[in-house]
Formats: structure tokens, C-alpha cells, sequence
């Protein structure tokens, strides 16, 4: 690898990150994975879509205590989105494995 | 008690030897504890046999219709096996109870599949609880509309038949602090409620889907507040305690309580702490339906008192 294609690598991973960074205001994917929700724990501005993906063969619900969202059972690969309007602490689990913690919290 | 052949010494060094033999194995309730006995044996002994009495119930457990992954790609099969050994049975028995997880996902179309599957089982009735897979839509709703009316929505509920009482219990609904199911008030003091005035001498039978006792709580294999539930039932003379979610067998004999947990008729798990967690266990194809199976419970009656006996058995 020439010196000139690594700084064009380095040029477009630096650009990467920063975009990445960007979305990130925006959407944030928490994944179901091992029977674990990966990050367990998020801190996100109000006004934040969080995805979730089950990547284990088993299914997962995502249910937050307080009642203020529910998903279907989901099955491996589906996903489940909840936009967060207000600051709090949010903290959920899945229903099917209840051994499964995870907790938003909005600023 | 009248089973004076189980007092043989021959009889219970055989007993010893014969616990979980390879034809399924069967508990004798004798003076209110489970003694397992080999199935062959007793099919050998006829004069015993004629003790065991009439078929009273068929447990069916954990049929996850609707669950398509490795360990199982055809649920739907596994359950027609099991159906048809319900109906090959000498009598047709009077229940059919299922301990939950009815459906893996609690989609329509999986509790329609069960529906069809169930309306060719040749019993009397059946009566059902809900696992955590059979609540799992977001409105929990699916359950309860094809099965809340027994129980107006509430999902437990009671009901006598043959002089014995049944007790079906929702354990899936709440949670306890590292994934033990749990009871919750209103339900405990409905069960107070419903024993009180009862006979001591009344055989009782509690059926709910996980299990109302510490079977391995790392995993949350148990219910939480059990411990009130047994307080009520501790009086009883003959109290026996039914439940799936582990999909294996599991049982245990605590005063005149005796616990069992029912084979899945869809995937086996894991014991208890082998491996990294509970979920499907894959086993080679043609061991599959060694490990699934169904429970039936029937009835004997003897000059002074009722007695159950369970009996396993394999879909192989």
C-alpha cells in the first residue's frame, strides 16, 4: 500500500466517523444478542429513535416497566424502534427472559 | 392406602433399580408421595395395573407452534406425534391440560395452527395457562381471546372434576427481580380464597407454566413468591404441582407436594447450568423425539381415598 493510499484511508475513515457521529444524534440500535440487550444502558437526547435488533434464534420482546412501550415478539433479524420525547429514566426488559435488563436514559 | 405390593421388599429394591427406566416412567402416589416405578414392570404385573386406574388427564407442554430453528423444524409434526399417542391411548381421558407456550410467538396464525392441531385430541376437555411465549404480542391480547374465557380474562381460574380440584395458575405476567416468575397479590389471595372451606382430603392438583418451585434460579427457573402459593396448599393430603417451560423433566417430593415439570413436545433445553444459558438444545435428529414427550395422570379409587399416578412417556 502506497503512503498516498493510506492518507486517502485515513482522510475517508476520519469522514466516516464524523457522519457516523452525526446519525447518532438521531437513531441509536441496541442489540438483542446472548440473551443481552448490547448496550445495556444508553444515554440519549430527547427526540432519539432507539432500534432494536434481535440477533439471537430465539425471540425477544423489548417492554419497558413503566408501560410506555411494547414490542411484539421478535424474531431472529426484526426489529423494534421507539422514539424518546421526554428526559427520563427509562428501563425495560424482555418479557420472554426476563433475566434481560436495559435502561434509556434521556437528557 | 391399599397398594400392598408396593410394601414388598422385592417390589421396592425393584422400584430402586427401575426409577426412569427406558418403557417411561411412572409415579404411584402411595400415603402422598410419587414413588416412580418402571413402566414395563407394571405392564408385567396386571394385578397392579388394575390399581393404576382410569386415565383422568394428558399433560401437553411447550408446543412452541410456530418455532421453525434448527433443533426442531417441524413443531407442528412433533405435536401431531404426540396427539396421536393421546389417542392411542385404552381410554380416552377426561382432560387434556396444557402448561403453556402454546405458540413461540404469539402470532394469530400460530395460536389458529394449535387450535386445529388440539381439536383432534380425543379427551373431554382441554384447559390451558399461558406461557411467556403465548404473551409476548404487544397488546397481550391473543391469549386471552381464545383462552380468557374460563377464567374472565384473568388467566387463573379453578375447576372440580372427579372429585379431585384443579388449580391453573399465570406465572408469566409479572416478574420477579432476576427473571423468577411471579404470582402477584391479587392471584395469591384469589388462591386462599378458593381452598378455603376445602376438605384437607380433597386431591389437588395446581398446574401452572414455570415451575412454582427453585428448580435453578441463575436462569430464573422458578416463581418468586411460590412460597405463599405452598403455605395455602400445605394442608392438603395429596397436592401435585404441574409445569413445563424447562422442557425436561424435573421432579421433586416435598411433604405431601409433589412437583413435576413436563417434556416439551417441540425442543429439549439444557439442565440447569450446562452451558451458557437456557434456550433450544439441538440434539441429533434421530434422538429428537426421545427427548420430547407428554405426562398423563389417572385416577384410582380405593376404599378410603383417591389416588394419582403419573406416567412419562417419550414421542420415540
Amino acid at each position: 500500500m502506497s503512503p498516498r493510499t493510506l492518507q486517502v484511508t485515513a482522510l475517508l475513515g476520519a469522514l466516516f466517523a464524523a457522519h457516523a457521529g452525526a446519525v447518532d444524534e438521531e437513531t441509536i440500535q441496541v442489540s438483542a444478542k446472548n440473551f443481552m440487550f448490547t448496550p445495556a444502558t444508553i444515554t440519549v437526547h430527547a427526540g432519539t429513535i432507539v432500534t432494536w435488533v434481535n440477533l439471537d434464534d430465539e425471540p425477544h420482546t423489548i417492554s419497558s416497566d413503566a408501560g410506555l412501550f411494547r414490542s411484539p415478539a421478535l424474531d431472529t433479524r426484526e426489529r423494534f424502534s421507539f422514539k424518546f420525547e421526554k428526559a427520563g429514566t427509562y428501563h425495560y426488559l424482555c418479557t420472554i427472559h426476563p433475566r434481560m435488563l436495559g435502561t434509556v436514559t434521556v437528557e | 392406602m391399599t397398594h400392598d405390593s408396593l410394601d414388598s421388599p422385592s417390589r421396592r429394591r425393584a422400584l430402586g433399580c427401575l426409577a426412569y427406566g427406558g418403557a417411561g416412567t411412572l409415579f404411584v402416589l402411595a400415603g402422598g408421595t410419587f414413588t416412580p416405578l418402571d413402566l414395563a414392570a407394571a405392564a408385567a404385573d396386571a394385578a397392579y395395573t388394575a390399581q393404576l386406574g382410569r386415565p383422568l388427564f394428558v399433560q401437553l407442554s411447550d408446543t412452541h407452534i410456530g418455532f421453525n430453528k434448527e433443533a426442531n423444524p417441524d413443531v407442528t409434526a412433533t405435536l401431531a406425534r404426540a396427539i396421536d399417542l393421546v389417542n392411542a391411548m385404552p381410554a380416552a381421558p377426561a382432560l387434556v391440560i396444557h402448561t403453556g407456550d402454546i405458540t413461540h410467538l404469539s402470532r394469530p396464525s400460530e395460536f389458529d395452527l394449535a387450535q386445529q392441531l388440539f381439536s383432534r385430541i380425543n379427551a373431554g376437555e382441554m384447559h390451558t395457562v399461558p406461557g411467556e411465549h403465548d404473551t409476548s404480542d404487544a397488546a397481550v391480547s391473543e391469549y386471552f381471546s381464545r383462552f380468557g374465557k374460563a377464567s374472565n380474562n384473568k388467566g387463573y381460574y379453578s375447576f372440580d372434576h372427579a372429585g379431585v380440584h384443579f388449580i391453573a395458575l399465570v406465572n408469566v405476567l409479572q416478574f420477579k427481580p432476576g427473571g423468577l416468575g411471579a404470582l402477584g397479590a391479587d392471584q395469591l389471595a384469589w388462591v386462599e380464597d378458593d381452598l378455603k372451606g376445602r376438605s384437607a382430603s380433597t386431591p389437588i392438583v395446581v398446574f401452572a407454566h414455570m415451575p412454582l418451585w427453585s428448580v435453578y434460579e441463575p436462569w430464573g427457573w422458578g416463581t418468586g413468591d411460590a412460597p405463599q402459593l405452598l403455605a395455602y396448599l400445605r394442608r392438603f393430603g395429596s397436592v401435585t404441582v404441574l409445569n413445563g417451560h424447562i422442557h425436561q423433566i424435573v421432579q421433586k417430593v416435598e411433604g405431601n407436594v409433589t412437583f413435576h415439570t413436563a417434556r416439551s413436545t417441540a425442543y429439549p433445553q439444557p439442565a440447569g447450568g450446562v452451558g451458557e444459558g437456557p434456550g433450544p438444545l439441538k440434539v441429533p435428529a434421530d434422538q429428537l423425539a426421545r427427548v420430547l414427550g407428554i405426562s398423563s395422570v389417572s385416577l384410582a379409587k380405593h376404599p378410603r381415598s383417591l389416588a394419582l399416578t403419573l406416567a412419562d412417556r417419550t414421542l420415540a
